[in-house]
């Protein structure tokens, strides 16, 4: 096995384990960016500063009995929670975090920090996240409880809404870039502006980055658009029947989609790892993490800022404000760009 | 030969699901066969250099045509179908029915194997026009669709538009009635 091989194994491995631990990281950051938020600690036990909080309610999940209503689909009901973290792991595959590298002279032809590069990257990552539904549906489904079924009812209606407006925000990138290749819209973005201004798509689509925003906070499934599990009306929603491992993956496939929603908004609209001076030393990864980071306190700051709407404010919201929007915005787009390309 | 391999795999899963789906008394079952069968025929399309046409089927049969069906069964709540209650009175057991469905399966059969007899006139029309990677990209698929065959394309918009209408004509409720 040569080297450019094991290394290529060796970088998907790694964001394997940085998803895994996104998971992880992110309930912490939540719990934590929570309290304050609510002039609190947080989680304060477990390890300094309850930094290994995570850790233990692992622990105590894998230990949990698993219980299944009698009255489940049984292998409808153990399926959905596996097709939701294949999901949102999957979706991560087209995502590029990094420039292509040598590390540091170390191999002779670079290779790409990430783990496939498609020229229908954009895509797949759209075509992969649609099929994240599925676990939810089936999950609501499969319980045979009626919480879950609202729950699993009102997250396939939620995401299909959401999915056109996400869809026609990507497409007007897609048109700037005049490429699908996720690596090929982040290099388009290199470079300034008159010296200073970053030449970063959320300049060119600011009303886009937006209605993506918004519309990421709605495919998944998080305050103030948690329908699928709002406590206050359906107990936990599509996961109420679930116990032990299985419930805990449901959450995981909720901060790994927040994990690839976030790094995409930062691949296609922040420029990626292009930044100053950490580029020219090889560390333009380090532009890419800071970015998706602050992506991810916006939703935390989001959900504990903005009581949830009400289902119907959801339906008319995406379909009488977004959808539009983001069908004004990809015109205006493709108008421009045909002029300026002509 | 692994090639080869997969590509008898992927077909195989895609018979498979596709006959369970019609063998399925529970229609949560038949929808979830289903969308694996449109798995295998994605993985078809890559194997032929078409990664677009494998992406558009994920995103549109598997992603949002199969949610809204799944939608659909889940409301109608549809229990699993009583077997023997179907025997004796579905009307699609009668004996003339039956035999209609016979005849228009011997007529797929014979158009499959015509199809399948013409394929290589196709290929070579297809491959006269540029390598693979040119015919089948995003660009060259736009370029087609919005060209030669705009024709077809525009007719099918209408035709989608139209059943479109007829679904609001179906749902809507007649007032004063």
């Amino acid at each position: 096995m040569d080297l450019r091989f094991a290394v290529q194994l060796g970088i998907i491995g790694l964001t394997f384990f940085m998803l895994i631990n996104a998971s992880a990281v992110l309930v912490l950051a939540e719990r934590k960016i929570m309290g304050f938020m609510q002039q609190r600690y947080g989680p304060y036990l477990v390890g300094p500063h309850g930094m290994l909080q995570p850790l233990a309610d692992i622990v105590k999940l894998l230990f949990k009995e698993e219980l299944r209503p009698k009255a489940a689909d049984k292998w409808l009901f153990n399926l959905a929670p596996i097709l939701s973290v294949a999901a949102a792991f999957t979706a991560f595959a087209t995502v590029p975090w990094g420039a292509e590298t040598t590390f540091f002279g170390l191999l002779d032809d670079p290779v790409s920090l990430g783990v496939a590069d498609l020229n229908v990257g954009v895509l797949v990552i759209f075509a992969v996240t649609s099929m994240g539904v599925y676990g939810i549906v089936l999950a609501g489904w499969a319980s045979n409880s009626k919480y879950s079924l609202l729950g699993g009812l009102r997250a396939s209606a939620q995401m299909i809404s959401y999915e056109l407006s996400y869809a026609t925000a990507l497409a007007a990138v897609i048109l700037l870039a005049g490429s699908l290749s996720v690596r090929e819209v982040v290099d388009a973005q290199s470079g300034y502006w008159l010296g200073f201004i970053p030449r970063w798509y959320v300049f060119l689509q600011p009303v886009g980055f937006i209605i993506y925003v918004i519309a990421g906070v709605a495919e998944t499934n998080r305050a103030p658009f948690d329908f699928p599990e709002a406590e206050q009306e359906l107990v936990a929603g599509y996961n109420t029947e679930y116990s032990a491992v299985r419930f805990a993956l449901f959450p995981q496939a909720e901060y790994i989609n927040m994990a690839t929603m976030s790094a995409v908004a930062t691949d296609l609209y922040l420029g990626g790892w292009h930044g100053p001076f950490l580029e020219q030393y090889g560390l333009g990864w380090l532009w890419f993490l800071m970015k998706v980071g602050l992506i991810l306190f916006t939703y935390i700051w989001v959900r504990w800022t903005v009581p949830r709407y009400r289902y119907d404010q959801l339906m008319n919201f995406g379909w009488k404000w977004l959808f539009p929007a983001a069908v004004i915005n990809l015109i205006v787009t493709a108008a421009l760009v045909l002029y300026f390309n002509a | 030969m692994p090639d080869t391999l997969i590509f008898y795999a992927l077909s195989g899963l895609a018979i498979l699901a596709s006959a369970l789906v019609i063998g399925q008394r529970n229609p949560m079952y038949s929808v979830m066969l289903l969308i694996a069968s449109f798995g295998a025929l994605a993985g078809l399309y890559i194997q032929l250099d078409a990664p677009f046409v494998a992406v558009a089927q994920i995103v549109i049969y598997a992603g949002a045509i199969m949610v809204l069906f799944l939608f659909v069964v889940m409301l109608l709540n549809a229990p699993q179908e009583d077997a023997a209650e179907w025997d004796r009175t579905h009307p699609l057991r009668q004996g003339g029915v039956g035999r209609f469905g016979a005849m228009l399966a011997l007529l797929l059969v014979v158009q499959l194997a015509w199809a399948l007899m013409r394929a290589n006139d196709v290929s070579d029309a297809v491959s006269s026009r540029g390598d693979v990677a040119t015919v089948s990209s995003v660009r060259e698929v736009g370029r087609g669709l919005f060209t030669d065959y705009m024709f077809a394309f525009e007719a099918t918009s209408i035709l989608i538009l139209v059943a479109m209408v007829g679904a609001v004509v179906l749902a809507r409720q007649e007032r004063g009635q």
